[in-house]
């Protein structure tokens, strides 16, 4: 690692770093022993219970019985493993394509698929559309539509941890279509100004939903602007979680050693479409969904694995199994709950509820209690 | 005529924009290879190729600042920003910059240009998919702003402002995009009617969507976009019960049809103003006043408004949340009934 204290500019490679190629094959083997065993299975169980949610749950959708979601395949390596990269102080603005932050961090299932259902007991009460989870206890921080802006706020976070005393670092993740957005940029200046122990993680997934990446800049790889703004840059290979780990891990320490902030590239593909409302096949071509498949991070590290006689079809079976029924489980559950209160429209907007937020409260209730309302309550 | 969705009508009006003018360009996010995501471009860029349908990079304030540029210099900029949730990074450039230019530069500036952009809710959209922020723009002097709440209506006021030479902000009722309510579509409805040459509707101008019958109390309703078609039908429902409602589709937000308001106003003497956005300093209290100042010797009732909470826009409680006919209707009672 270079040094943040002299003339020179903190280092920017663009070489990606990859601990395991395609095929399984181990290319630094010292980085692999640094992970126990027991680990890295665990990784894999879920990253491929992961990609079992994120299909079941659009079938759900596709059914009417979710009214939107959002997917990770494909992309489940750049949420799992800076889950698993950094450590329990640390705090962590996620876009709306991390399901493994949660999950890894231990946010309940259950929560988190009330979320998807937006039920009572959803987090956050069924105000935000699916997959806008939020989840305090593991200091992950509610995620927002609009994109980009958790990328300021970020490094926000990075500084008061820093001011504090606080061994903390702060990362935030977005695709490489946001790094258009000023937002990005007045993060990463503002970071690298204030030394703040931030990891800005972008996820190159090549679409931004149908916006290819030579549409978002002439740029060759956004890892190049960290020089730009005097902060770290690195380029990784998105579907190798080993290198995602790895990586994160160098950020974390480069920034609790006080040298501030990193930009990390993670170079990806978005297997699937952007969302429930969105159809790829108008913009781009089959073979190169297919050509993607291939690179898979999960592919990858079950080769390893099985190599090491640490997984099977069987094991590959199992986790299948007890994934789907443990998601379908979970959405019947939520399913079956109530709506949220209708106070929960009122609460919340600010710490104590005005007095002319009561009344359309009461207001609203007595519409409801007329009969005539639109809305029938669950 | 043909029949034609909200959708369809604008894509009309931009490929007949396009076709005779080469200087119009469409600019925006996924506006091109993909159409847009709600498919209000689809074809232009195969028709007119990628220099004058752009599919820009992610940033609004970009779209916006860029075309303001393209405007400055002589080209007419036609900017799709996907969600009027998502125009906030653009904000900036449209209150400061373009609202100003003809103004601070003394007129040396005008910057004729249009943003287009689908507003309210309706679609399970949640927060950031829902909202409408048409006082935020109204608010801010030299920014034309219409609402159309029909097919024939978004056609003719996107040509309008396309030929307007000012900056226009047509915002894009998407809850209607494809049929006055759910389910059913504009085919079966007589406003899906739209010419296919080119045409304007004045910007500027009300339309009456519902006219007097001279049975019952009358009542005056103001509204536009998406609620237009919640108050016709609670205009229905209120014809049964003695009420006779004008329905005054403004069309136009800003400028407004001082006129047709005052007129309907000054008539019935009842009037109750609609719309989604929150009440707090709503267009509708601007209505209100408006109708205040102008009609106080009329009215038989106090303005009434209805209107969406004061409060973010939620996600499952999204139908508690919207006005829909029962509260229009029980405004229309109040009002009628007020003695
Ligand atoms: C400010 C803003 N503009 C537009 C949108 C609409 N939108 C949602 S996701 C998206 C593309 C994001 O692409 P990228 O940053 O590459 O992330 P990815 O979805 O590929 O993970 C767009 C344009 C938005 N959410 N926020």
């Amino acid at each position: 690692m270079s040094d943040n204290l002299g003339t020179t500019a903190p280092h920017v490679s663009v070489e990606p770093v990859s601990v395991m190629a395609p095929d399984g094959t181990v290319l630094d083997q010292d980085f692999v022993d640094t992970i126990p065993e027991a680990d890295l299975v665990a990784l894999y169980e879920a990253m491929l219970a992961q990609r079992v949610y994120d299909d079941r749950m659009i079938k759900m959708q596709r059914q009417g019985r979710l009214g939107f979601y959002l997917a990770c395949t494909g992309e489940e390596a750049c949420s799992y493993g800076p889950a698993y990269a950094l450590q329990a102080q640390d705090w962590f603005y996620p876009a709306y394509r991390e399901p493994g932050i949660a999950l890894w961090r231990g946010m309940p299932f259950q929560a988190w698929i009330d979320n998807m259902v937006g039920n009572c007991d959803d987090p956050v009460k069924g105000r935000q559309m699916p997959v806008h989870w939020t989840a305090r206890a593991q200091n992950i921080v509610s995620i927002s539509s609009p994109v980009g802006t958790q990328i300021p706020q970020c490094v926000g976070s990075a500084y008061a941890a820093k001011l504090r005393g606080d061994d903390a670092v702060s990362i935030c993740f977005f695709g490489e279509g946001t790094s258009s957005e000023g937002d990005f940029h007045v993060g990463l200046n503002f970071a690298g100004v204030w030394k703040a122990p931030a990891i800005f993680f972008c996820r190159n997934n090549g679409y931004a939903i149908s916006t290819p990446y030579e549409k978002t800049t002439a740029a060759k790889h956004i890892a190049l602007r960290a020089h730009g703004y005097g902060i770290r840059g690195v380029v990784v290979d998105g579907n190798d979680i080993l290198a995602v780990i790895k990586v994160v891990r160098e950020a974390a320490e480069w920034g609790r050693a006080g040298h501030g902030a990193t930009l990390i590239e993670a170079k990806t593909y978005r297997i699937a479409a952007h969302s429930t409302s969105d159809d790829p096949t108008s913009y781009r071509t089959r073979e190169e969904e297919a050509h993607w498949g291939e690179r898979c991070p999960l592919k990858r590290l079950r080769a390893y694995l099985e190599t090491k006689g640490l997984w099977d079809e069987a094991r590959e079976q199992a986790c299948i199994t007890a994934s789907s029924e443990r998601v379908i489980s979970a959405l019947g559950v939520a399913e079956g709950k109530p709506h949220p209160d209708l106070d929960t429209v009122f609460d919340d907007v600010f710490a104590e509820r005005p007095a002319h937020l009561q009344a359309q409260y009461s207001e609203l209730k007595a519409h409801l209690a007329s009969g005539q309302s639109a809305y029938k309550p669950k | 005529m043909a029949k034609m969705n909200i959708i369809q009508a604008v894509n009309d009006a931009l490929h007949l924009a396009m076709k005779s003018d080469d200087n119009v360009v469409v600019l925006g996010e996924d506006v091109g290879k993909f159409g847009g995501v709600f498919r209000a471009t689809v074809g232009l860029q195969a028709e007119f190729g990628e220099d004058r349908v752009i599919d820009t990079p992610l940033a609004e304030a970009g779209i916006i600042g860029a075309a303001i540029g393209m405007a400055l210099y002589g080209v007419k900029a036609v900017a799709e920003i996907q969600f009027s949730d998502f125009i906030f990074p653009a904000y900036d450039q449209i209150v400061n910059e373009l609202a100003k230019y003809r103004y601070r530069s003394g007129g040396e500036y005008p910057c004729p240009m249009v943003i287009r952009t689908p507003v309210g809710g309706g679609i399970r959209g949640g927060h950031y998919h829902s909202q409408s922020p048409e006082s935020l723009f109204v608010h801010h002097a030299g920014l034309v702003v219409v609402a159309p709440s029909n097919p024939y209506d978004a056609k003719g006021l996107l040509l309008a402002a396309i030929d307007s030479p000012d900056p226009v902000m047509v915002l894009e009722p998407k809850r209607i995009y494809r049929g006055p309510d759910h389910g059913k579509n504009w085919g079966s409805h007589p406003k899906g009617e739209v010419p296919e040459a080119h045409f304007t509707v004045p910007i500027g101008k009300a339309a009456i969507a519902r006219e007097l019958t001279g049975e019952g109390t009358p009542v005056t309703i103001i509204t536009y976009g998406a609620m237009v078609h919640t108050c016709g039908k609670a205009a229905e429902e209120a014809a049964k019960e003695g009420i006779d409602v004008e329905l005054v589709d403004l069309r136009s937000l800003q400028p407004y049809d001082l006129d047709a308001i005052v007129a309907s106003a000054s008539k019935t003497g009842r009037v109750v103003i609609a719309n989604e956005a929150p009440r707090m300093c709503g267009y509708a209290a601007e209505m209100s006043a408006v109708v205040t100042e102008h009609c106080f010797d009329w009215l038989e009732a106090p303005v009434t408004r209805v209107t969406g909470y004061d409060t973010p826009f939620p996600y499952t409680l999204e139908f508690a949340y919207l006005p829909d006919t029962g509260r229009v209707l029980k405004a229309l009672r109040d009002v009628a009934t007020y003695a």
